[in-house]
């Protein structure tokens, strides 16, 4: 038992609270101690990244100990995989709150925004740290519906109608979500992951399975914006502050949607070669149309949210391959190969695209638009935020030496070694067009002569915002180290493992 | 097995009503009308035939008891879906202040 494990929840939720009360009698509490808060998690979580390795962490809430080896007290579970997640959640999160000091200023009420903020986190983390479903599900709740508030943040009209529309769909997802945990319920007699599974391998209705495994693929595939569940994500994620946008395109939709369908489809369910195909499939379609739908964008955050759901589909049709391998028994080489590309891929578009975020952030702080046909010129004005996005731009859409050029190689090298050729074409085809994308976005934001009268005296962002897209770019150009083998081994090898031995995670958490 | 046929067409109900009505608030009715289906399905989940309420009794050991954790869950989940229900109203009556109407099909800024 590693006491450290609750930390990752109390904190953020601790903070929130603390926030609202003392927030309220000293101003700027809420800012530097958000920070803090992120700064001290974003510690605790890299201390995890080196001690984890190979092991399996398992904190037991209230310190019930299973009865019978049968598990009931609630478990909180840190391996190779949450612990990446984990991760790139606190540094993301770390680092958008050092951004929302001076980008706070443009709305009012800073205390509801940093109390939502620390709630988000804690949701989050409880998401990705939970060992038992149901607690998936209540942490769910908890991060979504602070995620609602702060897509409404700016309370204008726009903003009002991408809420409502995300709570519509996002409420449909948790039902679907819950009605899944009820059926798993009902087949299994308990909640918890490795308890579920072993439950599963000693036999099942088979229909019941293949009803639940759809329930569990839509709903959390409605959180994740998977392509045909994509219909709320623009519009959420273009009203949101930027800070937020950073936040919600580059962590929240991996860390409820993309950890939990893998998580679960690794580790509860019996890999399946049905569902693999379906998994690949929904994973192709976003990446191919996604990228399609973002090309005609003129307005920079949508554009960038249209992006989200086309890298995405790369992460999950890596997983995908990597699934539909394991369950035909191929070499377990190219199996990891293809979870590795998928792993690495997520792990570098949190990196840029929460840059990216962040980079429209600071255009729309000085100009105060988000059409790229009123901006131009702005490299000369804005020289880091130009620089910047440029890193940020030439990572997502693949050009070497920058991280997203190695992850989408090795995606493609996987697919062609598991002679999926249509889908490796695609994925060359989907990263031409994304250059392109993001080369007219440079050209129009940044290199144009800017026709705006309004854009000739324009300032570089305050220093906080600087701090934060400078850090981020260069841990861009950082993360494409991951691709030397012996990094790469150390890193991603135990989430691998993790995920392809099908009865490691159950069998070690049992044990202890 | 009527009783679980009832809980799924009551969450059909609720999704008619989502995918159909024009007016906001019905809309917010229509998914708590989903909602409360699958709490209904929940309670069932742990409903034994003839069962009593889940109290050890030293006396009768062999009696049969209900499921509690079911009902622990649903709980939770009631909790959760008021949360729900009033930021979505909020938002609502921000957007009636905004548009002056409920009528969704004059609420469309966002396309594309």
């Amino acid at each position: 038992m590693n006491p450290l494990i609750p930390l990752f929840v109390v904190i953020p939720l601790a903070g929130a609270f603390l926030i609202m009360i003392i927030g309220r009698f000293i101003e700027e509490f809420n800012k530097y101690f958000t920070s803090l808060v992120l700064l001290f998690l974003t510690c605790i979580s890299f201390y995890f990244l080196f001690i984890t390795g190979e092991n399996i962490f398992v904190y037991k809430v209230g310190g019930w100990e299973p009865i019978n080896s049968v598990p009931i007290g609630i478990y909180m579970v840190m391996d190779g995989f949450t612990v990446i997640v984990v991760c790139i959640i606190n540094l993301i999160g770390f680092l958008s709150a050092i951004y929302s000091i001076s980008y706070i200023k443009r709305y009012t009420a800073g205390n509801y925004f940093y109390a939502l903020f620390c709630l988000m986190i804690g949701g989050m983390n409880g998401v990705v740290l939970s060992g038992d479903l149901f607690n998936i599900f209540v942490f769910l709740e908890i991060s979504v519906i602070s995620s609602y508030a702060l897509v409404a943040f700016g309370v204008e009209s726009n903003e009002l109608e991408a809420s409502f529309k995300y709570q519509i769909l996002g409420g449909l997802a948790s039902f679907l979500i819950l009605f899944g945990i009820g059926f798993i319920y009902w087949e299994t007699k308990t909640l918890n992951i490795a308890d579920i599974k072993q439950a599963f391998s000693s036999g099942y209705n088979k229909t019941t399975y293949l009803f639940i495994q759809i329930l569990i693929l839509s709903g959390f595939g409605l959180k994740a914006a998977i392509i045909p569940f994509h219909a709320w994500l623009p519009d959420a994620h273009s009203s949101a502050p930027s800070p937020i946008s950073a936040m919600l395109s580059g962590i929240f939709i991996k860390a409820v949607g993309i950890y939990v369908i893998i998580r679960l489809f690794f580790n509860m369910f019996a890999v399946s070669e049905g569902m693999a195909v379906l998994i690949t499939t929904l994973g192709t379609i976003s990446m191919v149309i996604g990228v399609f739908l973002a090309i005609g964008q003129w307005d920079i955050k949508r554009l960038l949210a249209y992006h989200s759901i086309s890298q995405m589909g790369y992460v999950v049709m890596s997983v995908g391959i990597g699934m539909i391998l394991l369950s035909r028994g191929a070499k377990s080489e190219i199996v990891s190969l293809a979870i590795a590309g998928g792993l690495f891929h997520l792990i570098n578009h949190a990196a840029f695209k929460g840059l990216l975020f962040l980079n429209a952030g600071a255009i729309e702080y000085t100009t105060g638009t988000r059409n790229l046909k009123e901006m131009g010129g702005l490299a000369k004005s804005m020289p880091v935020t130009s620089a910047t996005s440029f890193i940020a731009s030439m990572s997502i859409s693949g050009v070497p030496p920058f991280n997203g050029f190695f992850s989408k190689l090795i995606i493609i090298i996987a697919a062609i070694m598991a002679k999926f050729y249509l889908l490796a074409a695609l994925a060359v085809l989907v990263s031409i067009i994304t250059l392109a994308s993001f080369l007219k976005f440079q050209r129009y934001a940044f290199f144009n002569k800017s026709a705006n009268p309004k854009n000739q005296n324009i300032r570089e962002v305050p220093f906080p915002m600087v701090f934060s897209m400078v850090i981020l770019s260069i841990i861009c150009i950082l993360l494409s180290l991951l691709v030397i083998p012996e990094i790469r081994h150390t890193i991603l090898s135990p989430a691998i493992d993790v995920l392809t031995d099908h009865l490691k995670y159950s069998n070690s958490i049992l044990v202890q | 097995m009527i009783a679980y046929i009832m809980c799924f067409i009551l969450f059909l109900v609720g999704l008619y009503g989502v995918i159909t009505r024009r007016n906001l608030v019905k809309i917010a009715v229509s998914l708590s009308i989903m909602e409360i289906s699958t709490f209904l399905f929940f309670a069932l989940v742990g409903y034994i035939d003839g069962g009593v309420a889940p109290i050890v009794d030293p006396a009768n050991p062999a009696k049969i008891y209900v499921d509690p954790l079911p009902q622990a869950l649903v709980l939770t989940a009631i909790v959760i879906g008021l949360a729900t229900t009033a930021m979505l109203m909020a938002v609502i009556i921000r957007l009636y202040r905004k548009y002056g109407t409920f009528d969704i099909r004059e609420i469309k800024n966002l396309r594309g």
